[in-house]
């Protein structure tokens, strides 16, 4: 193991937080329409979300994100392979994210949503002003951990040809005929990274208690 | 191209061995990694600090590296230290010790649960440490435990695709191998969605009957 090689897998990594960061943000926002509309009350809305939320839980992301790889060129979307790998990816998060924030939902007190009611607020005024945020806050822990669940999980996307860590180290060891050194690096990048998150995690959770108090 | 999901289902003996494979590796990596899991977290609780300390790194590292990473190690590096695995044992273990480490957790927020004065009582009744775990401890966490036991099992399935890429001949292997040879790629893939769509369901649905049958046995006798 050189340090050039170690290089190398250093810069993959950055590919690899890209894609997770992105993915993350995107399935934030699908989310985040999720939640509205299980919340809508209306069945045209609750049912497809519901479905959505089953499927991409129900299907081993591996999977899932063969089958976008696939559909999509079939559809007539000629996309890189990574605007797939992360739309998989997106969307795989998204069901997780949506079913933690339905918990954080349901934790906010009916009493602020009646007084929003009352005071005069538009049902998407309430769901942006007051649901939204203290859900968010209810819910930031599990958000962390799902950052983590998908950066580990972006490895997957090395299947599809994508160069991130996982590609990288796969492609280093059959050239090196050095697996364990190169994959025990790989790992150890996969593990600083999560314990950095994991650590900004803790302390944006307690500045986030600060804020509230 | 035409959807035609026929040329797959001509398939289904395949698939079903493909289906089993995964069903027993499945099965075998959830139990064994329950009783190691336990193994980990009643070692943790009370074999010291250092036992405490070292096991606990290493449930960190298994849980904070991806699952195909620890299985290219094993699989992969394995041979240079003299561990020559085939694929399906090499997937065995791998989703052994990946669910090992994650039991572990659960089963150390289960002794978390019970409450310090319900061991304290056990123990001023005489109650060895075995006796306090077997009577007291395991039966007071199992409801608190069911229900993340489940989802890890439903996470665990999922995670059991990986395995193909080593070339473990398990459902996703099977399937889209049959998809590439019939020139069905798509239509397997999707066949393959909606089979283990259905095993979460239906492992989701008994999780949850489980679990009220538990809580009814637990609360009748109180």
């Amino acid at each position: 193991m050189t340090p050039k090689l170690f290089t190398l897998l250093l810069e993959a990594a950055l590919s690899t937080l890209g894609i997770s960061l992105v993915s993350i943000a995107i399935g934030f926002v699908i989310a985040m329409l999720l939640s509205a509309a299980l919340l809508s009350g209306k069945s045209i809305y609750i049912l497809p979300a519901r479905l959505f939320i089953s499927f991409f839980r129900g299907v081993p992301l591996l999977v899932q994100l063969l089958l976008i790889y696939t559909l999509l060129p079939v559809i007539g979307i000629n996309v890189p392979g990574i605007v797939a790998a992360i739309v998989g990816l997106s969307l795989c998060t998204a069901a997780y994210q949506a079913e933690n924030l339905r918990g954080g939902f349901a934790s906010v007190p009916p009493g602020l949503i009646e007084a929003a009611d009352v005071a005069g607020f538009t049902g998407a005024q309430t769901f942006i002003r007051i649901r939204a945020p203290i859900a968010l806050r209810l819910t930031f822990p599990a958000l962390v951990n799902e950052a983590i669940m998908i950066l580990k999980s972006s490895s997957l996307v090395s299947v599809v040809g994508i160069i991130e860590i996982t590609k990288m180290a796969q492609d280093l060891a059959s050239s090196t005929y050095q697996p364990i050194p190169i994959f025990a690096s790989a790992a150890l990048i996969y593990f600083v990274i999560n314990s950095a998150i994991a650590l900004l995690g803790r302390y944006a959770e307690r500045s986030l208690k600060g804020a509230s108090a | 191209m035409m959807f035609d999901p026929q040329v797959i289902i001509e398939k289904l003996p395949e698939i079903g061995s493909g289906l089993f494979v995964t069903l027993w590796l499945w099965i075998a990596g959830v139990l064994g990694g329950v009783v190691a899991g336990f193994i980990v977290a009643t070692a943790r609780r009370f074999g010291g600090k250092i036992v405490n300390a070292v096991l606990g790194t290493i449930v960190e590292v298994l849980r904070g590296t991806p699952f195909l990473i620890q299985i290219f190690l094993l699989y992969y590096g394995g041979p240079f230290v003299g561990l020559m695995l085939d694929p399906i044992p090499c997937g065995l273990i791998g989703l052994t010790v990946y669910s090992a480490a994650y039991y572990s957790e659960v089963f150390r927020a289960g002794y978390a649960s019970v409450p310090v004065g319900h061991v304290e009582a056990a123990a001023c009744l005489g109650m060895t440490r075995f006796q306090t775990i077997s009577r007291i401890q395991v039966p007071e966490m199992a409801l608190i435990v069911l229900p993340p036991a489940i989802n890890l099992a439903i996470i665990l399935l999922k995670e059991s695709a990986v395995l193909s890429i080593i070339t473990v001949p398990e459902l996703t292997a099977t399937v889209s191998a049959i998809g590439s040879q019939q020139y069905a790629f798509l239509e397997a893939i999707f066949i393959l969605a909606i089979v283990y769509w259905i095993i979460v369901e239906l492992t989701d649905r008994l999780g949850r009957v489980a679990e009220n049958r538990l809580s009814r046995l637990r609360f009748s006798k109180a």
